[in-house]
Order: structure tokens, then C-alpha cells, then sequence
């Protein structure tokens, strides 16, 4: 989970804010880099964030055994 | 009428017509239905009611319009307004479903004491409130636009729905319509912005293809004076930039109005997979609004440009009669373009009407422009009808019944969140016909508010056992008490008087300081205090299991996504 807050932060505010500049001269299909990951990239990444953390938080509740599930077994 | 008028009656009528009808087959008998749903929303149900409940007026009618004429710096919102949902899928979101109860104060209260839970609704009821005014002027603005009947009568209109399947359905009732919101607000957002793609680049997917106008539309700005459009830090300081982005994740992560939807789902694991569908939902719309921006500049700057004043486009006049577009009286061709009237330019616009006048300055056919009118009317809607869940429980359920009268039966506590819920609306509704002077300033420092007094409070509840009440209480006061000093210093609020930031803070921006604040003086209070009794201890320990240990495995099932 640290790690993933880890890219949470990174992404946006390194690649987004502080090194917007120098990212900036590199061209993305179109797009200045930094100006790229500041107003699509950072959304994308925190989408596939939440999406790696609930799967992840899945598998650690099935492994420990306080997943939530009915009589037979199937997740709710 | 014109043809626009006749479009734009006919779609919100039409979707008008949906909300009552879902607000009339979901009437609740109960405070269980009515505060959280009866938790029976399913995941992707609750993944669009979150992204329209939190996707307001400001979402869909001004931010496309504030990142046109920021440039690469709106992106402070694009970022702060969605990095919140990892903070809230990761840190708060489970937690707070597994424990289970109807409001935000509620949990406060029962991890630290009543004290910080009457703190806390309050709190909630000034951040909710300033809020709502808000969405109530967005849907007025749509009105007076689309329709030519006075604001007021719009925001009347607009109050008179949500009232009533507010008041009927309680959180089920607004759960459901805030789905068919969504649904009504992102086709509305969509199809004007693939249209005006496919127009310019020939590739209809705005995502992928406004990179091609970047460098057309950078000379263009120059042209009239203006920064380049991807240059960063033109409008504001990158220390400010930074700590805007990050105020505005945080207040997302503590906005109370967000932070309830999680309790209606079915089950922890279902409030973990609604976040992800949420900002799936709300990502549609976030990358679709840089695009948006861009590609109205480029058509707005490419429409007027050395256009002599009575040769402009027909949508400039349309604007006119609502006083958000103006012309300068003494400018003979349009040679500068700017979103401030104090800046004397020779055409001015006000960021609020870019998007839903895009289709307009795109010359789409009327229907489009009705169908953005409804998307606008959707989003100030569904936002609005949270919030005034938020202050009814707020009122009815953390003040009223946890003060005077704690042994009231639930057809009792039923009939007060709807009476709350009806004054709520009224109140709303005076506010929003006569805004406060200070309104509009204070909207965006709900962040602010939220970012230092909610989210370290419920953060440290979850995760460190030793955080106590006195700690607790000390860091919420200490963080409102930095942030709004900061903001009345900075701001001409209340009849104070307006100084310069410090070190290029804006006022925006000090809602994470106040939140380290809150932080650092809760530890320092909790550690010097008693740790808090054994029976929280263990309440905090539960929290983190989604579900009670099995001893039998759990191999065999059958795996569904669907909660």
C-alpha cells in the first residue's frame, strides 16, 4: 500500500508539478510531456491505483480469511 | 421561441420526467432506506451516484471554462479534484462501510466523544451548505440562458424536484435519480466534445486528438497577448500550484457528502470496487475537460479574431443578454480576448459560459445545445441533493436526537430527517436567490475547511490506535483555526480587509497546511493525554477485517465482481 501511495504522489506532483518544465520538452503524440501527465496521465494512473489496491486487498482478505462471503463460499 | 428554447424544454422535461418517476417508485418507510440506502446499492450503481453526486455545477459548467483560460496551471484541478479518490479508496472508504453507521459525525463521535461529534456536525453543515448555494446559482444560470425566465424562477424549479424526491426517498431516492444524472450529464458532456473533435482534427476522441491544436492554439494565444497554452506557472507560483493540487485531493478524501455514499453499499469490499467505478465515471468527464477547454479557446480565439465588432458570431449575441459575455463599447475589431472585466479587454468572457455555450461557438445544431442545458441542470442537481442529505442527518440525526430526544421510535426519526431535509431545501433555496457577497469566494474553501478538520481526524481514527478525544478535538480546532484565519486574512470577507498571501499562498491552498497542523497537534495532545479506553481499542482493531475470521476455506467459489 505504501508503494502505491508512493506512485499516488510521484506522478502527479513530480511528473505533473515540479518537473513540468524539463518534462515539457519532450514531445508525447502531440502533447508536451509534463503538460500530458498533468491533465490526462495523473488521471489514468490513479484509476489503475484504486483498481490494483482492490484487487490486491481481495487477495490479502481470501489469505488471512476475513473475506466477506455467503454460505457457499461466493464472494457478496 | 427559438429552436434552441424548444430543444432545450423538450430534454428537461424529458429528464426531469425520469428523476420523479424513479423518485416514486423509491419511497422509503424507513431511517435505514432514508440515511444510507438500506446499504443495498449494487457497486456500479453506487460508482456513477458517487461520480454525479460529486461532479457539480463547477465540474460540468466551469471547469472546462477555467482550464481554457489557465491553461497548463488548470490543472491544479484536474489533478486535486481526482487524486482524492485514491487517498479515499485506500485510507477511508472501507473502513468507515465496515463500521456502518448513517453520518460523518457519527463515526468521530463514537471513536472519540460527543464533543468532537457536535465539532464535527457542525463542520459539516457549514461546509455542505456553502456548497449547495452554489449548484443552486449554477442551475439558475442554465434557466436564464436557455429557458428566458429570471433565475430565481429557475432556482425555484430546480428546488421544487429535488424536494421532492429528496423529501420521498431520502438516500434511495436520491441514490437512484443521481444515476440517471450521471447518465443525462456525461452523454451531455460527450457528445458536443466528440462532435467538435471530429470538426477540427477528424478523429473524434477528444483525449487523443486535441494535441494536434496545442501548437496552433499556443501561436494563436500569442497572437492576442496571451501565455502559451502548455506553458506551466504562467498563472500561478508552482509552490502554489503544488500545494492547491494537494489541498484539493485531501478535501475530496473529507468532503462529507462523498464519504456517506461509501455506506451504501451492499458490502467492504463493494465500497472499495464503487471507488474505482467512480472515478472511472468521474475520469470520462476529467479527461474530456482539458479537450473541451482547448478546443473551445482554439474555435473562440480563430471566431473573433481581427473580426470587426459588428461582424462577430451569432453566439456572442445570444450571450450578451445574460451580462457573462461583453463586448468593450469602444473597440472597433476584437484584438484582445480575457475571462476578467478588470482586465479591459476589447472581448470579455466568463469562464462559466464556455462549455455550455461550446456547442454555439462550435455551430452544432440546437438539440446539442438543449441536451448540455439538461447536462448542467443534471449535475447542479445530483450535487445539491447530497449536500442536503448531508445537513438533514446532520441536523436531524447528530444534534437533534443526540441532544433532546434520545428514545424517539424511527417512524419518529424518519419524520424529522424529512423535515430537516424540507428546511434544508428552503434555506437553500433563500440563499440561493440572494447569494452572500462571500459565497462564491467560500465554495472553494469547503476543501479547505474539509482538508483540515475530517480527513486527518478520520484518518488518525482508523489507523493510530493511541489518537484519544482530547487529541482529536485539540487538532480539528487547531486546523479550522489556521485555515480560516489564513483565508480571512487573505480575503475580503465579512468586512475585513484583503492583505497579500504569504510566501505566493493563495488561500486555496492553506487547507494542507491546516491539515498538517491538525495532524501534529493531535499527536502531540494524544501522546500527552491518556491513551482512550480498551473497548475502542478493539472497535478501531475491527475495523480492519472486512468480515468475521472463517475457519473453514474458501476455495471452490465462484468469483463475481459484481457485489
Amino acid at each position: 500500500m505504501l508503494t502505491l501511495l508512493s506512485v499516488w504522489f510521484i506522478v502527479p506532483f513530480c511528473g505533473g508539478i515540479l518537473f513540468v518544465e524539463q518534462l515539457n520538452q519532450v514531445s508525447f503524440g502531440g502533447y508536451p510531456l509534463g503538460f500530458w501527465i498533468a491533465q490526462q496521465g495523473s488521471i489514468y494512473t490513479f484509476l489503475l491505483l484504486i483498481l490494483i489496491y482492490a484487487v490486491r486487498m481481495d487477495r490479502l482478505d481470501d489469505k488471512f480469511g476475513v473475506s466477506e462471503r455467503d454460505g457457499e463460499g461466493r464472494r457478496q | 421561441m427559438s429552436n434552441i428554447q424548444i430543444w432545450t424544454l423538450v430534454f428537461i422535461i424529458l429528464s426531469f420526467g425520469v428523476y420523479i418517476t424513479i423518485a416514486w417508485r423509491s419511497r422509503v418507510a424507513e431511517t435505514k432506506g432514508f440515511y444510507v440506502a438500506g446499504q443495498g446499492i449494487p457497486t456500479v450503481a453506487n460508482g456513477a451516484a458517487i461520480a454525479a453526486d460529486w461532479m457539480s455545477a463547477a465540474s460540468f459548467i466551469s471547469m472546462a471554462g477555467l482550464i481554457a483560460f489557465l491553461g497548463s496551471d488548470g490543472s491544479i484541478y484536474l489533478m486535486g479534484w481526482t487524486g482524492g479518490y485514491v487517498l479515499l479508496a485506500m485510507l477511508i472508504a472501507p473502513y468507515l462501510r465496515k463500521w456502518g453507521k448513517f453520518t460523518v459525525p457519527e463515526f468521530v463521535g463514537d471513536r472519540y466523544s460527543e464533543l468532537v461529534r457536535t465539532v464535527a456536525a457542525g463542520a459539516a453543515i457549514i461546509i455542505s451548505f456553502t456548497y449547495v448555494v452554489g449548484q443552486m446559482n449554477g442551475g439558475g444560470i442554465v434557466f436564464s440562458r436557455f429557458l428566458n425566465i429570471n433565475i430565481n424562477g429557475g432556482v425555484l424549479i430546480a428546488a421544487a424536484i429535488i424536494f421532492t424526491y429528496a423529501v420521498l426517498g431520502g438516500m434511495k431516492g436520491i441514490t437512484w435519480t443521481q444515476v440517471a444524472q450521471y447518465t443525462v450529464l456525461i452523454i451531455a458532456y460527450l457528445i458536443p466534445a466528440f462532435a467538435v473533435a471530429q470538426a477540427i482534427t477528424g478523429i473524434p476522441i477528444p483525449q487523443v486528438s486535441f494535441g494536434q491544436i496545442l501548437n496552433e492554439l499556443n501561436a494563436l494565444s500569442a497572437e492576442f497577448g496571451l501565455d502559451r497554452y502548455t506553458e506551466a506557472f504562467t498563472a500561478r507560483p508552482m509552490i502554489d500550484i503544488f500545494l492547491v493540487t494537494l489541498t484539493l485531493m485531501v478535501g475530496t478524501a473529507g468532503l462529507p457528502h462523498v464519504i456517506i455514499r461509501f455506506y451504501t453499499t451492499k458490502t467492504v469490499r463493494g465500497s472499495r470496487y464503487s471507488a474505482f467505478w467512480a472515478l472511472l465515471f468521474i475520469a470520462l468527464l476529467y479527461t474530456t475537460a482539458p479537450a473541451v477547454g482547448a478546443f473551445t479557446k482554439f474555435n473562440l480565439l480563430e471566431g473573433v479574431q481581427g473580426r470587426s465588432v459588428d461582424q462577430l458570431p451569432q453566439w456572442i449575441e445570444n450571450w450578451r443578454a445574460t451580462g457573462l459575455v461583453s463586448v468593450d463599447p469602444n473597440a472597433t475589431t476584437i484584438e484582445s480576448v480575457s475571462n476578467s472585466a478588470d482586465a479591459g479587454a476589447d472581448l470579455t468572457v466568463n469562464n462559466d459560459i464556455l462549455v455550455l455555450a461550446s456547442p454555439e461557438i462550435a455551430g452544432l445544431p440546437a438539440p446539442i445545445v438543449g441536451l448540455v442545458a439538461a447536462g448542467g441542470m443534471a449535475a447542479a442537481m445530483s450535487t445539491a441533493a447530497g449536500l442536503l442529505l448531508v445537513i438533514s442527518s446532520s441536523v436531524s440525526h447528530d444534534f437533534y436526537f443526540r441532544r433532546f430526544r434520545k428514545h424517539a421510535d424511527d417512524r419518529e426519526r424518519l419524520l424529522v430527517g424529512r423535515v430537516a431535509m424540507a428546511g434544508a431545501v428552503i434555506v437553500a433555496v433563500i440563499a440561493g436567490i440572494n447569494p452572500p457577497a462571500f459565497v462564491a469566494q467560500v465554495v472553494a474553501f469547503a476543501f479547505g475547511l474539509a482538508a483540515s478538520s475530517f480527513f486527518p481526524a478520520i484518518v488518525m481514527g482508523i489507523f493510530w490506535k493511541r489518537c484519544n478525544d482530547k487529541g482529536a478535538a485539540a487538532g480539528m480546532i487547531a486546523g479550522l483555526a489556521v485555515t480560516i484565519t489564513y483565508m480571512i486574512y487573505t480575503l475580503e470577507v465579512f468586512g475585513t480587509s484583503e492583505n497579500e498571501p504569504i510566501l505566493d499562498i493563495s488561500p486555496e491552498a492553506i487547507g494542507v497546511i491546516g491539515a498538517a497542523v491538525n495532524f501534529i497537534v493531535a499527536i502531540i495532545v494524544s501522546k500527552l493525554t491518556t491513551p482512550p479506553p480498551k473497548h475502542l481499542e478493539e472497535m478501531v482493531e475491527n475495523l480492519r477485517y472486512p468480515a468475521d475470521r472463517r475457519t473453514e476455506p474458501v476455495s471452490g467459489g465462484t468469483d463475481s465482481t459484481e457485489s
